[in-house]
């Protein structure tokens, strides 16, 4: 830590002599570990998703035997892969769980971030403590409920748990982003001679638009990555893709289907990080929103 | 949300000239901000309450019941009934039928799942803070590139935990990478600390990102001018790390420190998938999964205890160690 503890946000502290300078040699030699770190286990998902079944673990570090077959292997229906199916399923839970945390959330969020009342403290806590709720907990009592009513396997089996955590997340991440907002143009736009209606079009709406955009995007990912209450709620119909990757069936039976397994990974994840790295600054502000300030 | 604003205008704006009718006006202006919050914040309370106050309560009645099965002193297959405390003993003493549980059977496991639990909780958390902190650092610089390192950070934390976990159950695989890399034959795997530090890695490894990225928020908030007056009063960079840096970012530290924790102590989706919480790597959140098709109820008692365990290691955080998520979330005013 003493080593790299100099100055935080500071501009490349200006060379005291002329000549080469080791501080700024050092931000960039940590940088590029950061970088390594941090895709070096994901460029070899890629790697050995392209790779062909027979040189799995092959540990030439650019892409080798490139083949097309571990994708086909993802979707093949004779093998049981429903991998289609299961994306399929995974858009339908976590849109689901998405669009009702976000209309349900946005009018707690502004109420949270606008209005003067009382309790604020305590509902703010409540959902906070809401979110760091434990799924286990959720499990056991909606595995006997959901199984008495007969929803055992269904959408809202899932859809419903899910909710837990990606309301309070909504909630919270939206009432960061709300309290930003300079809401004083909305009545500057009314003395300006702006209706009601097209002072909420013109400016509150713009304003707050990316802000409701990034946080359906942290609540999507939220649900889309969930496994714990899918891989007991769910059923061989309405799987949706974590729980189909850890139960992957392969072309060799009793076999870990590694390269298999890495294909559905990337599929999975490409949509997410180009999500990710197109929306980066918004979603870090998304991440971090709440925690600081 | 068009309607309501106009109210509050009402209410606020013709007070201003006047000095007499102000607070009444502001406390009417109260009133109506209440009227308006409640109506706005029913729908997400009623929600929370359907999604997580009913089930748990449910599990909490559950908890007492007795869970259907073979009465082993009749040989009888009983349906339940009230187990007063019984379901909780039988985790917390590792009691069965009166007498110490197995070796083998779930109730054998309570207390190995419970470290376990603690154990990832406190090294991953511990790594994932010094790790984070370095990397938020970094970042905090300005260097050429740094936009790109911000953007890869947040790829092990898009990926979803199901594929972190299979990825690196590939990565430790006997015939892979790791042991290439490093010239071991170990079976990651198939014993007990190589297989906690399998876990241990791909934890730190998939939420570090997430760590750094607080961090640095709160670094970010720290003016120049502090570190440029303490260079100037000629403080060495171990003294503004450790007295400006430390300190300042402190508030956004202990709510990093507070979610990654909580996060930790309900680990899941990584032992389960790569171990299946074989090799001592069950924790507290798959006991209870194992133990749902064996009887409800006794997993009813076991969810109540881990719901117990976070809600106290939560309350620790926030009263002794001054890690105020709630303040930080409702301080008005922007900054």
């Amino acid at each position: 830590m003493a080593a790299t503890a100099t100055l935080p946000r500071t501009a490349p502290a200006p060379a005291r002599r002329k000549g080469f300078d080791w501080g700024q040699l050092r931000t960039y030699v940590s940088a590029a570990v950061i970088l390594i770190w941090c895709l070096i286990p994901a460029y070899w998902m890629i790697v050995t998703a392209f790779r062909d079944t027979a040189f799995t673990f092959d540990s030439t570090f650019w892409p080798t035997h490139v083949t097309w077959d571990n994708f086909a292997t993802v979707f093949d229906e004779s093998l049981g892969n429903h991998f289609g199916r299961n994306l399929i399923n995974s858009l339908i839970v976590a849109g689901a769980t998405t669009a009702v945390a976000l209309i349900v959330g946005v009018f707690a969020a502004y109420a949270l971030a606008r209005l003067n009342f009382r309790f604020k403290f305590a509902v703010m806590g409540f959902i906070l403590g809401a979110s760091m709720f434990p799924g286990v907990a959720l499990v056991t009592p909606l595995f006997q409920l959901f199984t008495n009513i007969g929803w055992m396997g269904s959408y809202q089996a899932m859809i419903i748990p899910d909710i837990s955590f990606t309301l309070p997340l909504t909630v919270y991440t939206l009432t960061s982003f709300f309290r930003e907002m300079p809401w004083e143009l909305e009545e500057s736009a009314r003395i300006d001679g702006c209706t009601q209606g097209q002072a909420f079009r013109k400016i509150i709406l713009p304003l707050a638009a990316p802000a409701t955009f990034t946080t359906a995007i942290l609540a999507f990912i939220g649900a889309w990555n969930e496994f714990l209450i899918a891989s007991q709620l769910s059923s061989d119909a309405t799987r949706p893709v974590t729980v189909a990757i850890a139960y992957f069936a392969g072309a060799q039976p009793h076999q870990e289907p590694y390269t298999a397994v890495m294909a559905a990974g990337t599929i999975v994840t490409i949509p997410l990080v180009i999500l990710v790295l197109v929306f980066q600054r918004k979603i870090v502000a998304g991440l971090t929103a709440g925690a600081v300030k | 949300m068009s309607t309501k604003l106009p109210e509050r205008a009402k209410a606020g704006a013709p007070a201003k000239p006047h000095q007499m009718p102000r607070r009444e006006s502001a406390d009417r202006k109260q009133v109506t901000q209440g009227r308006w919050a409640s109506i706005l914040l029913v729908p997400t309370l009623i929600l929370l309450a359907v999604v997580i106050i009913y089930p748990v309560v449910n599990a909490i009645v559950m908890s007492f019941q007795r869970d259907a099965g073979l009465n082993p002193a009749t040989g009888f297959f009983e349906q339940g009934g009230p187990a007063g405390f019984e379901n909780y003993t039988h985790w917390l003493f590792q009691q069965c039928n009166g007498q110490s549980c197995p070796p083998g059977t779930l109730g054998s496991q309570f207390w190995n799942a419970m470290s376990t639990t603690f154990f990832f909780t406190v090294v991953t958390v511990a790594l994932e803070t010094v790790l984070g902190f370095w990397m938020a650092i970094i970042m905090a610089r300005s260097f050429r590139g740094r936009s790109a390192v911000r953007a890869a950070v947040l790829v092990p934390w898009a990926i979803p935990t199901a594929v972190t976990a299979k990825l690196w159950f590939f990565i430790f695989a006997f015939d892979g990478i790791a042991n290439k890399l490093f010239g071991t034959q170990i079976l990651w795997t198939g014993s007990e600390w190589p297989a906690k530090w399998a876990v241990v890695i791909s934890d730190t490894w998939k939420t570090t990102p997430f760590m750094a990225l607080l961090i640095l928020a709160g670094l970010q908030l720290i003016p120049d001018e502090v570190y440029e007056a303490a260079k100037v009063d000629g403080a060495t960079a171990w003294q503004r790390f450790t007295q400006i840096t430390l300190p300042l970012v402190r508030p956004a530290l202990m709510v990093a420190i507070l979610f990654r924790t909580l996060d930790a102590l309900r680990m899941f989706d990584l032992p389960y998938i790569m171990t299946q919480g074989a090799n001592n790597t069950t924790t507290l959140s798959i006991l209870v999964v194992d133990q749902i098709r064996e009887g409800f109820n006794s997993a009813a008692a076991l969810s109540t205890i881990t719901f117990i365990v976070i809600f106290l290691v939560a309350f620790i955080f926030v009263r002794f160690l001054g890690a105020n998520a709630v303040g930080a979330a409702t301080s008005s005013g922007r900054k």
